[in-house]
C-alpha cells in the first residue's frame, strides 16, 4: 500500500489569555491509501485540533501551527496559506471532513442540494443538473429515503442521524482520497450510531478511501480499523495495529481506554482523574499524575519518545518500556 | 400561508382601531381646543359667547365623544377623512400629496438605510480591529447617539450655506424636476437614513463575526470554498437574518424621524402637516395623519415579517 499521509512533528498552539495552550504537540503518524486509521483519546486531547491542522482549519487567531510538516500526496500542505487557492482545491476534493455536530455542521439556510452541488461545481465544474443528478445518487447510496425529494430540503427537516448521513454523502461526492471523520457519531444515539458506522467503513470500503476515524470510544475503532494511534494531552503516546494494542497495551492511558469500553460481563472502570491543563505545560509525562504505575522518575525527566516496542507497535511510557511492571 | 396573512391583517385593523381611539382621546386631554385656536387667528372679528357656542356645534364638537369617534371612523372607513376644522380644507386631498412626499422620503432613507448599513457592517466584520472597522464603529456611535435636528442644521450649515452646494430648504417631485429633487432630497434623507444606517451596521457587524464561527462555515471551508464563496453564500444570508427583523424597527424610526426633519428642510410631507395641525390642535387632521401613518407602518411591518421567512426557511406561518 501507498502512502497517503505523513504527519511529522506537527504542533498547533493557541494564544489565549492565560497563556499559550499547546494543543498538539509535536505528533507524528501517517496514513496509507485506503487504510483506516483510528485517533483515539479522551475529549481535549487536541484531536480536532490536530486534524483541523492537517486541513489548514485552525482559526488563527488565536491558533497557530507552529511547527511540523503535512505530506499529502507529495505536497506539504503547510507550504500554503489557510486561505490560498491550492489549498482550496484539496479540501473537499482529495481530503473531506464529517464533524461531530450534527445539528449545526449544515447550513440552514440553505437546501441540502445546494450545499451538495457546490462541492461538484467547485472542484470539478460539473454542470448544476449533473451535480444534482451525482448528489441524490449519492444520498441514495448512504440511505437517505426518496432522495430526490429529500435533496430539496432544508437541514433542519432531517434528523441528526440523517443528517450526518447526508454529510457523509457530501464528503464522498469528489471520491476523496482521505476522510476525516472527527467523532462524527459521537453526539448520536447508541443503535443510529452504529448504523452510520456501518455505513462510514461500508463507504471507504466500497471507493477505496483512507480514513481518520476520531473518536475518544476505543470500542468505535477496533472492529474496522487497521492501526490505532492514541493521543493524550496533545501527544501521540501509544501507536500500533488493534491487535498489538488490545492483546498488549503499553501505555497505562491505553489500558485506561481500554477498560473503559464496555464488554460483556466486565465492569466499566473509569480513568479517574481530568486530562491535565494544556496551558504552559511542562515536558514531564503529563499521565503520570493519574497513573497507576506512575515512578520518582515520570515527575522529574521529561516524558519519552514514541519508543519501538514491537513489530509496528510504538509506545511513549519509559516505565512499561522498561518492563519495570 | 394565507390564514397567517388574513390574520395579521385582522391584527392590524385591531391595532388601527386601538391608535385611531388612542389619539382621539389623547387630543382631547390635552390643553387647548381648536375652536379657541381659531378664535385666537381671528381677532377682527367680535366673538360673543353664542357665537363660539354655534362655531363649537358647527364642527360637531359639542356632540358626546363616542358620537364624534364613531362619525369621524365611519366617515374614514368610506373613504372621506373630513374636513380640518381651523382652515376647512379637505384632508383626504391634502393629505394625498403629503404621503406622496413622505413616501418618497421615506422609501428613499429605507432603500439607503438598507443598502449602506449591512454593507457597513460587513466591512468592519471582515477587517474586524483594522482602521476600516474603527471608522465604522465611530460613525455608527455618532450616527446613534447625535440628535436629528442638530445634525440637519449641521449639515445645512456646511454644505447649504457655507459650500453652498446643496438647497437649504424645499422638496420638488422627480417627476416635476428631476434634479433638483436628487438635491434637495440627499440631506434629509441622510439625516433620516443616518440612525437606521447606523444601528443596521452595528448590528450587522455583530451577527457577521457570531456567524463567522458558526460549524456550518467550517463546514463551507472544509468543503474547499474560497473565502468569496464562504462569505457570499454562506455568512452572507445567515447573517442578515436578524437584521431583517430590526428593519421593522427602521421603518418606524424613519417615519418617526420624517416628523423632525421635514419640518427642519421644510419639506411639504406628512410629518410637517402633522406638526402644523397639531399646533393648531386641528383634531381631525392629527387623527386622520396618525391612522394614515399607523396604516402605513402596519402594512411595512406585514411586508418585513414576510420577507424573514422567505429569508430565513425554518420559519412557518401558521
Ligand atoms: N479556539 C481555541 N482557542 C483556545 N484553545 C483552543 C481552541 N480550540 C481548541 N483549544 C484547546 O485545544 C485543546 C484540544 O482541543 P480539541 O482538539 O478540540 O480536543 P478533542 O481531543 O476533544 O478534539 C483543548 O484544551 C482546547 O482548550
Ligand atoms: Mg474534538
Amino acid at each position: 500500500m501507498d502512502r497517503l499521509l505523513t504527519v511529522t512533528g506537527l504542533s498547533t498552539e493557541f494564544r489565549t489569555e492565560r497563556g499559550i495552550v499547546k494543543a498538539v504537540n509535536n505528533i507524528s503518524y501517517t496514513v496509507n491509501e485506503s487504510e483506516i486509521v483510528g485517533l483515539v483519546g479522551e475529549s481535549g486531547c487536541g484531536k480536532s485540533v490536530s486534524q483541523l491542522s492537517v486541513m489548514q482549519l485552525i482559526p488563527n487567531p488565536p491558533g497557530r501551527i507552529v511547527a511540523g510538516s503535512v505530506d499529502f500526496d507529495g505536497t506539504d500542505l503547510l507550504q500554503y496559506k489557510r486561505e490560498s487557492n491550492e489549498m482550496c482545491a484539496i479540501r473537499g476534493r482529495y481530503i473531506s471532513m464529517i464533524f461531530q455536530e450534527p445539528m449545526t455542521s449544515l447550513n440552514p439556510a440553505l437546501t441540502i442540494c445546494r450545499q451538495m452541488t457546490e462541492v461538484m461545481i467547485e472542484h470539478l465544474g460539473t454542470e448544476y443538473k449533473e451535480a444534482r443528478e451525482k448528489s441524490i445518487d449519492m444520498l441514495d447510496q448512504v440511505g437517505i429515503p426518496d432522495a430526490a425529494k429529500r435533496i430539496d430540503d432544508y437541514p433542519h427537516q432531517f434528523s441528526g442521524g440523517m443528517r450526518q448521513r447526508v454529510m457523509v454523502a457530501m464528503a464522498m461526492l469528489c471520491n476523496p482520497k482521505m476522510i476525516i471523520a472527527d467523532e462524527a457519531t459521537t453526539a448520536l444515539d447508541a443503535t443510529i450510531q452504529a448504523q452510520l458506522l456501518e455505513l462510514l467503513y461500508g463507504m471507504v470500503d466500497k471507493y477505496k478511501t483512507a480514513l481518520v476515524m476520531v473518536t475518544h470510544n476505543l470500542g468505535v475503532v477496533a472492529r474496522y480499523v487497521n492501526r490505532i494511534n492514541v493521543m493524550y494531552a496533545g501527544s501521540i503516546v501509544e501507536s500500533g495495529t488493534v491487535n498489538e494494542i488490545w492483546a498488549n497495551p503499553m501505555h497505562p492511558y491505553t489500558e485506561g481506554l481500554l477498560s473503559c469500553v464496555p464488554r460483556l460481563g466486565e465492569k466499566l472502570v473509569p480513568i479517574k482523574g481530568m486530562p491535565p491543563s494544556l496551558v504552559n505545560r511542562p515536558d514531564t509525562c503529563p499521565f503520570a499524575a493519574r497513573c497507576r504505575y506512575r515512578q520518582k522518575q515520570c515527575f522529574e525527566q521529561p516524558v519519552s519518545e514514541l519508543t519501538l516496542v514491537e513489530g509496528t507497535h510504538y509506545s511513549a511510557c519509559a516505565v512499561k518500556l522498561e518492563g519495570k511492571v | 400561508m394565507s390564514t397567517y396573512i388574513i390574520r395579521r391583517l385582522f391584527h392590524s385593523v385591531i391595532i388601527i382601531l386601538i391608535v385611531s381611539l388612542i389619539v382621539f382621546l389623547l387630543l382631547r386631554a390635552l390643553p387647548g381646543d381648536p375652536i379657541m385656536m381659531l378664535i385666537a387667528q381671528n381677532t377682527n372679528m367680535e366673538w360673543t359667547p353664542e357665537m363660539i357656542e354655534a362655531l363649537r356645534d358647527s364642527k360637531g364638537l359639542n356632540d358626546s365623544l363616542p358620537v364624534q369617534y364613531f362619525r369621524w371612523f365611519s366617515m374614514m372607513l368610506r373613504g372621506d377623512f373630513g374636513v380640518s376644522i381651523m382652515h376647512n380644507y379637505n384632508i383626504g386631498e391634502q393629505l394625498k400629496s403629503k404621503v406622496v412626499v413622505s413616501m418618497m422620503l421615506g422609501i428613499c432613507s429605507f432603500a439607503v438605510s438598507i443598502i449602506v448599513g449591512p454593507l457597513l457592517g460587513i466591512i468592519s466584520a471582515i477587517r474586524r480591529g483594522k482602521f476600516i472597522d474603527n471608522v465604522v464603529t465611530i460613525f455608527a456611535n455618532i450616527g446613534i447617539t447625535a440628535p436629528q435636528f442638530w445634525i440637519a442644521i449641521l449639515l445645512i450649515f456646511l454644505f447649504s450655506m457655507r459650500l453652498q452646494l446643496l438647497p437649504i430648504y424645499g422638496y420638488t417631485l422627480p417627476w416635476v424636476n428631476l434634479g433638483l429633487c436628487i438635491r434637495q432630497s440627499i440631506l434629509p434623507v441622510f439625516v433620516t437614513a443616518l440612525g437606521p444606517i447606523a444601528s443596521t451596521a452595528r448590528q450587522t457587524r455583530s451577527s457577521v463575526l457570531e456567524v463567522l464561527g458558526e460549524d456550518y462555515v467550517r463546514t463551507a471551508w472544509a468543503k474547499g470554498m474560497n473565502e468569496r464563496k464562504v462569505l457570499m453564500k454562506h455568512v452572507l444570508k445567515n447573517s442578515l437574518m436578524p437584521i431583517v427583523t430590526l428593519q421593522g424597527t427602521m421603518l418606524r424610526q424613519i417615519v418617526g424621524g420624517s416628523v423632525v426633519v421635514e419640518r427642519v428642510f421644510v419639506i411639504p410631507g406628512m410629518g410637517k402637516f402633522m406638526v402644523d395641525a397639531m399646533q393648531g390642535r386641528d383634531y381631525t387632521v392629527v387623527q386622520s395623519v396618525t391612522v394614515v401613518m399607523t396604516l402605513v407602518v402596519v402594512i411595512s411591518y406585514l411586508i418585513v415579517d414576510l420577507l424573514y421567512g422567505w429569508v430565513d426557511p425554518r420559519i412557518q406561518y401558521d
